[in-house]
């Protein structure tokens, strides 16, 4: 089997994602972005363990998501309190830490 | 001697004498200046509790001083001349490698001299003193300072190595320091101070080079080792041994071109312009060169530049003692006119040693007696010393003015009183030169001997004849005077040193270069020269008389007004200017030191300071603009974290494939 | 074991004699007990005066143990002490004492009790203890013993920037009004001094792996393989110490700090900074400097010897031209670490013993001038030496001290610095002729600003702001009172005191050591000579001027 397809598609989507983080400015747009990112990386990840026939890759893959998923966690949480303090969710506005 | 080397110079290792150690009473020579010294040091230690006895602990530990002397200087006579050089080693004082300088004492015929000089004058000043400061507050003071004088003075002049004299040397000057700012309160006495202070220091910096490189040749600093073998020396550096040394005798002495010092040394109370500022310190800068004859033998050069620096001096001080009219400083240029005498005899090498010695001695006793009596005065006339508002004391005061006539007879050369055989002799040795020398030296010593006569004469005229000047004017402090003549403490102390500006000419002079000779060598008589020397006494006297007439024309036949005539001729203006000397210190050297010191304090704030601070605002300042990239924006982090990570991939490809 | 036995050399890593530990630990632990008994004022001080006495107890002993016939038979350290520190780099904690070190760490507990009892009484800055003060004075003396009592020499670069420490507190702290700005400067300009010596130091340890097969930072072993090193690998490595070095000391043109630090510091730091700290300098160009690169000093020498001669004069000039009297008192300071480092690269033993000799007495004689400046301020309450005039009217006493302690500056005969000065021109004169002769006529310069300041302050009628205000404060009567300001002082009984007994307490044994070291300079003169030796024999150089002169 020819990885190239799993890593074209990777990268891709990839580049989808920090397109979107570099052009977005909704905090949650902005994450699912970067769910994306990483996300393609997962995808490579499992890619390379299945062709090279070892678990290494998918070992690393469940540590992503579990990141991932405390970000997401985290993330979430400091979003919705900027909402709510600042009635805006765009990244540009968060922009007090500085100099 | 010590050492056993082979005699290079087969001249110097012949004159010098052997060394004996220092027994009997002479090894008690260490009480000499300990016990001035432990005197001073229980004066300023006890404070104000010794100052009901204080000045009788000082006057007794001078006397105690004196008494010891004698009783040395009796044991060395009894000695054979060959023998009547002693040493006293009595610890190490400094010793690192080779280098090794002992605490040690040096009992010659030289220093014992000048040991009863010191202690003698000084027992009479010191007792003048307690009269004289009796109304002064800070007489336990001035007891303290005037002993810490004696003890450094006998330091000096006993010293048998080159480093122990530099303390003595030194010390002095602590003492004429303190004892010219003696009232402290006073700008003037403080700046004349400082100024003595600082002057001799200059003088002190020659004296300190001629010891670095005596040691650095002859590896020792010990006066007996230095003169023995002062001949493997090369003649280049004992030319320069000379003249360094002779700058550190400029110094300490008052002479050209250091010699604007002294006059404003008379700030301090008169006893120590008798006894430090006329009798014995700056007489430390004769001292040092006839101590050295040896290494004075070697260099004609260097002999000559000291006689040239007297004779310069001698004629410096005579034109400008003409021109003062406070008493105090007229004596002072006399001072420094009479230690030229001194300096011009003892640069004129063995024929002149012994006299500039004997000159020294004459001139302690009259002109430390000329000093007291001008305190008398002036403790007589609520302490001015403006001699155009004196005039006529001589009824007042009678037992000062015979001691000052005697005085000032002596020092104008009367014959057959002291300063005839000593200032003669001089002379007369200085007309004995050959050629240019012997006119040009002997010439200007006459010449000024005249001068001598007349600014003495007109002193004496202002002072004791003439009008009753000071019944019409009030006094500096606005009280009326009231002349008396001064209490006892301090005529005794006038007398005696009156008899011995009458006598001590004629004892000392058939004895005093055969004493001597074992320090200073013979005495040579030189023959032929530019005066024979049946001609020079007429002459000598008959311009000493001439200088007298002419005072007594000048001055004492005239009525003398009590302000000071402003338009007076170009000399008269130039001798009062100190012709000059002041102002050519004040802008050659003080006035470029100020602005250079202002002009470096600048530089070292805004140049030195300014770069390192430059640096440090440097460093914040970028990192106050690098600071500017942080902008807040989460957008322009992820988009340069993107870009390094681009440019990293990017190394990394090009690394592995290029 | 016997404490006192001092012993020849001893195997690495051996242990050895504790003296040298219980002298540096004694301070710091002193230092750390004013903690807990910050609430108790008088007790911590008492406590630390008491630590103080107690080390300089054991100073006296180490003293008295200390075997000069061994140093001069060619024991180099004595008292030593070793134990492994970290073995990958070789290093060790190891201690021992030449004379050299001996003396300075004499000096330092001399000096410490002094001003503990000068501080007493002082007023310190806003809501600071007299606790913390004098703790940080023990901490300095643990630094100090430390440094000079190392002999490995990454562990005398670890208290080499350490003992910036306690210093960088004690101006920060209880200094001046401009503290801050002082304290930080001091810091970081040493920091900067120290960071490049330890490259080089790194360099060092480079080059001994290269030479003895093994890297090491004892100083016996990278002493016997200097000679071998390449000149031009010497410089740089010398640089790198140089550096810092000449930045602590300080040389010509690295200065600037030490007026800042030396006026914003309180006084008994400006004493310990300048009396003592700034000598590690001058310590490190005697050991580490001269025998670690020999070829290097002596190259870079005519370098060294222009900084130093130029620093004398242009530093006198600028003390005469100072308005502030902590500021004079430094810049006459690095007037005379001009003459020390004179001495120090003009290769004899009379100026190497010298120089040691200067560093204790400008120790001495530094330190009675800071503490009678520090005595003028606490009287007048300014710094400035226009705000004083005509003392010696109200305060004779003062006057005097102030006096002993300027001739002692100018370095008068008869005063221990004359001894110190001497032999460094002496020394000096046989290799550096032209440069002596420009130091010799410095001492005028060092009359000039004694004299100049001691007119100022003390003679002339009494005037200047500080005195008339605190004769008015203590209704004495300033300028238009009736009295003449002198006796009314003295009528008050207060006003423009003269010292009291703790201030002659603290002066005395001062004046006593200047005078007696004057004189007598041979117990001090006696260590120091055989490791000023050594350290000759280390450089590889015979004295210029042998037994009899060089004329025979």
């Amino acid at each position: 089997m020819s990885p190239t397809n799993y890593l074209l598609l990777s990268a891709l989507l990839f580049s989808i994602g920090a397109v979107g983080v570099l052009v977005r400015r909704n905090a949650v747009v902005v994450f699912m972005c970067i769910e994306l990112m990483l996300n393609a990386v997962n995808l490579t990840l499992v890619t390379f363990s299945r062709i090279n026939g070892t678990l290494d890759g998918q070992v690393m893959a469940f540590f992503v998501m579990v990141v991932a998923a405390a970000e997401v966690v985290v993330g979430l949480a400091i979003i919705t309190s900027i909402f709510r303090t600042r009635q805006s969710s765009s990244v540009d506005d968060a922009n007090l830490l500085k100099y | 001697m010590t050492t056993t080397l082979p005699a290079l110079s087969a001249l110097a290792q012949e004159a010098q004498p052997a060394v004996g150690e220092a027994t009997g009473t002479a090894s008690l020579a260490w009480l000499l200046f300990a016990l001035p010294a432990a005197g001073a040091l229980v004066l300023f230690l006890t404070g104000r509790r010794s100052d009901r006895w204080g000045h009788w602990l000082g006057l007794l530990t001078v006397v105690a001083s004196f008494v010891i002397g004698l009783l040395i200087f009796l044991e060395t006579v009894g000695l054979a001349p060959g023998e009547r050089t002693r040493e006293l080693a009595l610890y190490s004082w400094i010793g690192s490698g080779s280098l090794n300088v002992d605490f040690g004492l040096r009992l010659d015929p030289l220093s014992l001299t000048f040991v009863l000089l010191i202690t003698g004058v000084g027992s009479l000043i010191h007792l003048y003193s307690v009269g004289y400061m009796s109304h002064d507050p800070g007489r336990r003071r001035f007891f303290a300072q005037l002993n810490l004088f004696v003890a450094a003075m006998l330091v000096l002049v006993l010293a048998n190595n080159f480093v122990l004299l530099y303390l003595g040397w030194e010390g002095v000057g602590l003492a004429s320091y303190l004892l010219i700012g003696f009232y402290q309160d006073r700008p003037a006495a403080a700046t004349a101070a400082k100024k003595a202070f600082l002057m001799n220091r200059v003088g002190d910096v020659g004296l300190a080079l001629a010891i670095f490189l005596l040691w650095l040749e002859l590896g020792t600093t010990q006066y007996n080792e230095v003169f023995g073998r002062i001949g493997e020396v090369p003649s280049g550096t004992v030319l320069a041994v000379t003249l360094l040394l002779l700058l550190g005798a400029c110094g300490k002495s008052g002479q050209f071109p250091l010699q604007s010092w002294l006059p404003d040394a008379m700030e301090g109370p008169t006893p120590v312009s008798a006894l430090i500022h006329a009798a014995t310190m700056v007489t430390a800068g004769v001292y040092l060169i006839a101590r050295t004859n040896p290494i004075y033998d070697l260099t004609e050069t260097g002999r000559l530049v000291v006689a040239l620096i007297g004779v310069v001096t001698l004629l410096i001080g005579a034109i400008i003692g003409c021109a003062y009219d406070d008493i105090k400083k007229v004596l002072a240029y006399s001072t420094v006119s009479q230690i030229g005498y001194m300096i011009l005899a003892v640069g004129l090498g063995p024929a002149g040693y012994a006299l500039g010695i004997f000159h020294l001695l004459t001139h302690g006793f009259f002109k430390a007696g000329l000093f007291l009596g001008a305190g008398s005065v002036m403790h007589a006339m609520n302490d001015d010393v403006d001699m155009r508002r004196f005039g006529g004391l001589w009824r007042k005061m009678p037992v000062t003015f015979v001691t000052f006539g005697l005085g000032y007879l002596a020092l104008i050369g009367f014959p057959f009183l002291s300063g005839y055989f000593s200032k003669d002799a001089i002379i007369e040795a200085a007309f004995a030169q050959e050629g240019w020398q012997g006119w040009v030296f002997g010439g200007a010593a006459a010449l000024a001997a005249g001068l001598t006569a007349f600014y003495m004469t007109r002193l004496m005229f202002m002072t004791f004849f003439g009008e009753r000047r000071w019944e019409k004017v009030p006094a500096h402090n606005g009280e009326a005077y009231h002349p008396h003549e001064s209490p006892a403490t301090m005529t005794v102390p006038m007398i005696v040193l009156a008899f011995g500006s009458v006598g001590a000419g004629a004892a000392l002079y058939p004895v005093l270069p055969e004493w001597l000779a074992p320090t200073v060598g013979e005495l040579r008589e030189l023959e032929g020269g530019a005066l024979p020397h049946a001609v020079v006494p007429w002459l000598v006297v008959g311009l000493s008389a001439l200088g007298v007439l002419a005072g007594y024309l000048f001055v004492g036949r005239r009525p003398v007004p009590v302000e000071r005539p402003e338009r007076v001729s170009l000399p008269v203006r130039a001798a009062r200017a100190d012709l000059y000397a002041n102002a050519i210190n004040e802008s050659v050297v003080e006035r470029p030191g100020t602005w250079l010191t202002r002009i470096l304090v600048y530089f070292d704030n805004r140049g030195v300071d300014g770069a390192v601070n430059g640096i440090a605002a440097g460093l914040g300042g970028s990192s106050g603009r690098l600071r500017r990239l942080q902008t807040g924006f989460v957008r322009s982090y992820a988009l340069s974290m993107l870009g390094g990570s681009v440019l990293i991939v990017a190394a990394m490809l090009a690394v592995r494939f290029a | 074991m016997n404490v006192l036995s001092a012993a020849g050399p001893i195997v690495p890593d051996s242990g050895g004699n504790v003296l040298l530990i219980v002298l540096l630990l004694l301070p710091l632990v002193g230092s750390l007990v004013m903690y807990p008994l910050r609430g108790n004022v008088a007790l911590a001080k008492g406590v630390a005066m008491a630590v103080a006495l107690l080390e300089l107890v054991l100073v006296v002993l180490a003293w008295v143990g200390y075997d000069t016939a061994a140093a001069a038979d060619g024991t180099r350290f004595q008292l030593e002490f070793s134990a492994s520190w970290i073995p990958a780099f070789g290093t060790h904690i190891a201690f021992g004492v030449d004379g050299i070190a001996l003396v300075m760490i004499a000096l330092t507990a001399f000096l410490v009790p002094i001003l503990m009892l000068f501080a007493w009484a002082e007023k310190l800055p806003e809501g600071r203890t007299a606790s913390g003060y004098f703790g940080l004075l023990l901490a300095t003396q643990a630094m100090l013993v430390g440094v000079f009592a190392a002999t490995d020499v990454f562990l005398f670069y670890v208290f080499f920037e350490a003992m910036l420490i306690p210093m960088y507190f004690l101006i920060g702290r209880f200094g001046g009004p401009n503290r801050q700005y002082a304290a930080v400067k001091f810091f970081l300009y040493s920091l900067l001094g120290g960071l490049i010596m330890l490259a080089s130091l790194i360099g060092l340890f480079v080059v001994s792996g290269e030479r003895l097969g093994q890297g090491t930072f004892t100083w016996a072993e990278l002493q016997t393989m200097a000679a071998t090193v390449p000149t031009s690998t010497q410089i740089w490595l010398f640089l790198g110490f140089f550096v810092a070095f000449a930045i602590k000391a300080p040389l010509f043109p690295f200065h600037t700090w030490l007026p800042d630090a030396g006026a914003e510091a309180p006084i008994v730091g400006a004493v310990l900074l300048v009396g003592v700290l700034d000598k590690v300098a001058t310590f490190g160009f005697l050991r580490y400097c001269l025998p670690l690169f020999p070829a290097a000093s002596q190259a870079l020498a005519p370098l060294v010897l222009t900084l130093a001669v130029v620093g004398i004069i242009y530093a006198a000039l600028l003390a005469v031209g100072q308005t502030d009297m902590s500021r004079f008192v430094s810049y006459t300071s690095i007037a005379h670490f001009g003459f020390i480092a004179l001495g120090i690269f003009a290769f004899s033993s009379q100026a190497f013993a010298g120089a040691t000799l200067y560093m204790v007495n400008h120790g001495l004689s530094t330190g009675m001038l800071f503490l009678m400046v520090g005595m003028l301020i606490t009287r007048g309450g300014s710094r400035k030496i226009a705000d004083y005039g005509g003392v010696a009217k109200l305060a004779p006493l003062l006057a005097g001290c102030l006096l002993v302690a300027g001739m002692s500056s100018l370095a008068l005969p008869g005063t221990n610095s004359f001894v110190s000065e001497f032999l460094v021109l002496v020394g000096s004169f046989p290799n550096a002729p032209v440069f002596t002769i420009v130091a010799t006529v410095g001492i005028i310069f060092a009359a000039l600003y004694v004299l100049w300041f001691y007119q100022r302050t003390m003679q002339g009628p009494v005037r200047g702001d500080a005195v008339t205000a605190a004769l008015e404060r203590a209704g004495a009567g300033g300028p238009g009172a009736m009295t003449d300001p002198g006796i009314a002082a003295k009528r008050a009984g207060t006003g423009f005191a003269d010292l009291g007994r703790r201030e002659i307490a603290v002066v005395t044994p001062l004046i006593v050591a200047i005078v007696v070291l004057g004189f007598f300079p041979a117990p001090l003169l006696d260590v120091i000579n055989p490791s000023v030796t050594a350290t000759m024999q280390e450089v590889g150089l015979a004295d210029p001027v042998p037994v009899g002169g060089t004329a025979r």
